[in-house]
């Protein structure tokens, strides 16, 4: 996968990517627009399908809603890269099959507008405008299992 | 080696001797969803192709978080619970009965050594009970309706001991507040919490709560405390289901273990935009206060609003401020009438609304205007988190609230006790 980063700070939390006054629905589409409305308002009309969230520590914080990470996947964000992300949106991007990639030092050189690569295989993330590749914390075996079967929905029809 | 509360929690239920770092499946005792949240759970349930729940009895959905509901697109998700409860035969509580993590202890559906989780952030609430209880998603919350399990990993646990006893004038909710400022809001991620000390000794179960609902703001898995007589009297209270208390082995080994003074501690407050951006009430006295809220999951109790009532009684709330207060339960609620709480909270100015969430989750009930500083007793103070990202929100305990709409600024409770 191949597209743009934009970057965000620490602390990012779930009211910012998708606040509860818009969670009168459960549609993707529908969730998808108001994806990031109050970290940035304008952030889904500028951003294009395949692009990077970059972010700093505790990605993803507070609330439980899983709309947070469908929001994100449905506005077209390939994959998050972030030095750490909280424990319930971790859990709940990789049960809903969105890739996200603990990976430090790349969220804190990667910057705004890089043109980024991914190989979610192979955990390797490539700055294309720099030059420079990094490696993503790899999963427990357990987890690239759920991952690897596309979200636990997937998983679970599979092992039943 | 001796192990945790979370360990042997999780081992008990996974039929494994669990340590910290591994996988387990284990057996849920009970799991909850919200209105906010059970739509999407539905969804999941159906996609994979689910017919029925494993026991409807371990299940509840409760309507609490946009309740009654504001507009069309939320009624069209509480019909889909309202059907899925009936179909599934599962416990529905409707618009009214309070909030999920009030009503989940109180009705007494979790008791000491349980393992419980709910599709809500907050519901490491019940760890005041002795009960390894954590927020998950909506997918997981359906793979555990239908299968009756799901996986965890064991965390680690950082120890954290209050020392000596709370001063006049604050509560729990400085307790709290305090930690999360000083280890941050990521300062426990992925690890459960075991809180203990004189401080957490003296205070009653409903104050625990405060202080195991906020485990989540520093990141915790987990706000897990030991089930002393207090808690053992209190289930025995609310619930007919047996107690399997688990205490932390004495050589049990902590990730870290953090000591605070309570004896030294004044108000505090979390200022905005962040949970851990917190501070002396002293640093902030004077800030103009627009909006006060007092309920939610955090601080909604009885005694919560007796000491509102007691602060605020004979005086008014300042002109041109309002105050908002929602009782986390019905129950809760008639407690208010027969003690004469709500009357003396109502004829101080105080507007009351349904019990539940209120205005703590932006969805209805109070959202504040462009510029406004609203001053409230919920966990919560995200850019946004009321309706509007224009709003500043501060967090307090109950007395610091009260104190504050008397102003109509940010006041000092113990000026008032």
């Amino acid at each position: 996968m191949r597209g743009h980063a934009w970057k965000f700070g620490n602390n990012i939390d779930t009211d910012l990517i998708i606040p509860a006054r818009y969670l009168n629905t459960s549609d993707p589409a529908e969730l998808a627009q108001y994806a990031m409305m109050d970290a940035d308002s304008e952030w889904v009309d500028k951003m294009s399908k395949g692009d990077f969230i970059v972010a700093g520590d505790n990605f993803g914080c507070g609330s439980s809603r899983e709309h947070a990470p469908i929001a994100l996947k449905a506005a077209g964000v390939s994959a998050i890269i972030a030095k750490s992300f909280a424990r319930i949106f971790y859990r709940n991007s990789i049960n809903i099959g969105l890739p996200i990639l603990e990976a430090p030092q790349a969220a804190e050189e990667i910057k705004e507008g890089d043109e980024v690569e991914v190989d979610l295989a192979a955990g390797e993330i490539k700055d294309l405008t720099t030059g420079k590749a990094y490696r993503a914390q790899p999963f427990p075996a357990f987890m690239q299992k759920i991952i690897d079967a596309g979200g636990l929905i997937n998983y679970l029809k599979r092992n039943n | 080696m001796g192990k945790t509360i979370a360990e042997k929690i999780l081992s008990n239920h996974s039929g494994r001797d669990a340590k910290a770092g591994d996988i387990v499946i284990a057996d849920l005792d009970f799991m909850i969803g919200q209105d906010g949240t059970s739509g999407v759970a539905i969804d999941s349930f159906r996609k994979m192709g689910a017919k029925k729940v494993a026991d409807p009895s371990k299940i509840a959905i409760i309507i609490d978080h946009s309740s009654p509901s504001p507009n069309e697109g939320v009624s069209a998700i509480h019909k889909k619970i309202r059907e899925f409860a009936s179909e599934q035969g599962l416990t529905l509580y409707d618009i009214g009965c309070g909030v999920c993590h009030q009503l989940t202890p109180e009705q007494g559906h979790v008791v000491p050594g349980d393992l419980v989780i709910g599709a809500d952030s907050h519901t490491c609430t019940y760890g005041a009970l002795n009960v390894f209880s954590t927020g998950i998603g909506s997918t997981d919350l359906a793979a555990g309706m239908i299968s009756g399990k799901l996986w965890f990993k064991v965390p680690e646990t950082m120890k954290v001991v209050y020392k000596g006893k709370l001063p006049k004038g604050t509560s729990s909710k400085d307790l709290i507040l305090a930690l999360i400022g000083k280890i941050g809001a990521d300062g426990a991620t992925y690890l459960a919490l075991e809180l203990y000390g004189a401080a957490i000794d003296e205070l009653s179960v409903d104050a625990r709560f405060t202080l195991s609902n906020m485990a989540i703001e520093c990141g915790a898995k987990a706000g897990l405390m030991a089930a002393d007589d207090k808690v053992m009297a209190w289930v025995k209270q609310h619930s007919q289901k047996k107690p399997d208390p688990q205490a932390a082995d004495k050589d049990a080994v902590y990730k870290q273990t953090i000591e605070l003074d309570a004896a030294k501690l004044e108000p505090q407050i979390a200022k905005p935009h962040t949970v851990d951006n917190v501070c002396p009430i002293s640093k902030v006295l004077g800030t103009p206060i627009q909006q006060g809220y007092i309920g939610t999951c955090t601080n909604g109790r009885l005694e919560d609003f007796q000491i509102a009532a007691k602060i605020l009684k004979r005086k008014k709330v300042k002109d041109g401020t309002r105050l908002i207060i929602a009782p986390a339960s019905k129950d809760i609620l008639m407690a208010m009438i027969a003690d004469g709480t709500y009357e003396s909270l109502l004829e101080s100015g105080a507007v009351a609304v349904t019990p539940g969430c209120g205005p703590c989750v932006g969805t209805h009930n109070g959202v504040p205007s462009d510029g406004e500083n609203v001053i409230s007793t919920a966990n919560r103070n995200f850019k946004g988190r009321m309706g509007n990202p224009n709003a500043f929100i501060y967090l307090a305990s109950p007395a610091t609230v009260a104190a504050s709409m008397i102003e109509g600024k940010i006041a000092d409770p113990r000026n008032y006790l």
